[in-house]
């Protein structure tokens, strides 16, 4: 099913590698960062929406 | 069937049904990758013109159609949020801009590299190109926009009108390859049918599929998030239980 004969030949995608895997790299990166960075946008936005909450607590009573 | 969309148009509950939807946006989005990325780089054959290199598609074709299509979804949103006046909308366009943006950088990115072996140049300013690099510009423009106003209603009429103005960029780019002589290729696939190999194509679609959930996913969650930043004085978002479980509420 393969059109690879080893490891070595799959890696150096035909002498192709710095394009084939400088695009795979860098997409798998870019992705990776998004991710990375929306998962703490949203944990950031509810600790600032509890720190607001309880200054108003504190200022209310 | 009726759907109630006025209350999804609702920030508190499209918050809970957009944390529902992630998880198996994110699952298909993964999924899919690892099938697409299978065909392409392990069962799909060397090309006999470009050799290797043209494996390069996988990424690059279904990249530069999510920029080209979360921009007009923003369009879309933004029209709706000057019509409607809804709060969800502008919103939505804020939380699909970073991602349209990273799918075009990574479209002429991959580009580049393909154009480096294919043609001989990283860059010319051809039609295709040049378009794409204004339509990065564009979400570019819009993100600075945003972050130039401080009233998020405002930032979000504002940032309608030059999405709306922006939009006429995606025709451009999708027809520069028929409107004028450009060094970039022709489209392979369109709705009369496709000039690629079988392998090659359903590698690429189930790809361009892969691409589409992650964008969902991402999107979503960034909404929620952008969601909690700007309702972060109503009761609802007081309401909501400490963070803890990773689901969220």
């Amino acid at each position: 099913m393969s059109y690879w004969s080893s490891w070595h030949d799959f890696l150096a995608m035909g002498g192709y590698a710095g394009f084939v895997w400088g695009s795979y790299a860098v997409t798998a990166l870019a992705l990776a960062a998004e991710v990375f960075w929306v998962s703490g946008r949203r944990r950031a936005a509810l600790a600032h929406a509890a720190i607001a909450r309880e200054l108003r607590e504190r200022e209310a009573s | 069937m009726a759907i109630p969309w006025f209350k999804y148009a609702s920030p508190a509950s499209f918050y809970g049904l957009a944390g529902r939807m992630v998880p198996w946006f994110t699952a298909l989005a993964i999924a899919s990758a690892l099938v697409g990325l299978w065909i392409g780089l392990v069962a799909a054959p060397t090309d006999f013109q470009q050799g290797d290199s043209y494996r390069i598609i996988y990424i690059h074709v279904p990249a530069a159609w999510m920029g080209m299509f979360v921009y007009l979804v923003m369009a879309g949103w933004a029209a709706a949020g000057l019509v409607f006046n809804t709060r969800l909308s502008g919103m939505m366009v804020q939380a699909l801009a970073p991602t349209g943006a990273l799918f075009t950088f990574i479209a002429l990115w991959t580009g580049a590299l393909w154009g480096r072996p294919t043609w001989g140049a990283y860059w010319v300013w051809d039609a295709r190109l040049t378009s794409t690099l204004i339509l990065l510009f564009l979400y570019l423009g819009y993100l600075a926009l945003r972050a130039s106003i401080d009233d998020a209603r405002r930032a979000d009429r504002a940032g309608a009108v030059l999405v709306l103005v922006g939009a006429i960029n995606v025709p451009i780019i999708y027809f520069s390859v028929r409107w004028w002589n450009t060094l970039h290729q022709g489209a392979s696939v369109n709705l009369q049918g496709s000039s690629m190999a079988t392998v090659m194509l359903t590698g690429m679609l189930v790809m361009a599929f892969a691409a589409w959930m992650y964008t969902l996913a991402v999107s979503l969650a960034r909404v929620r998030a952008i969601i909690i930043e700007r309702e972060r004085h109503a009761a609802w978002v007081a309401a909501l239980p400490r963070e803890g479980s990773p689901a969220g509420g």
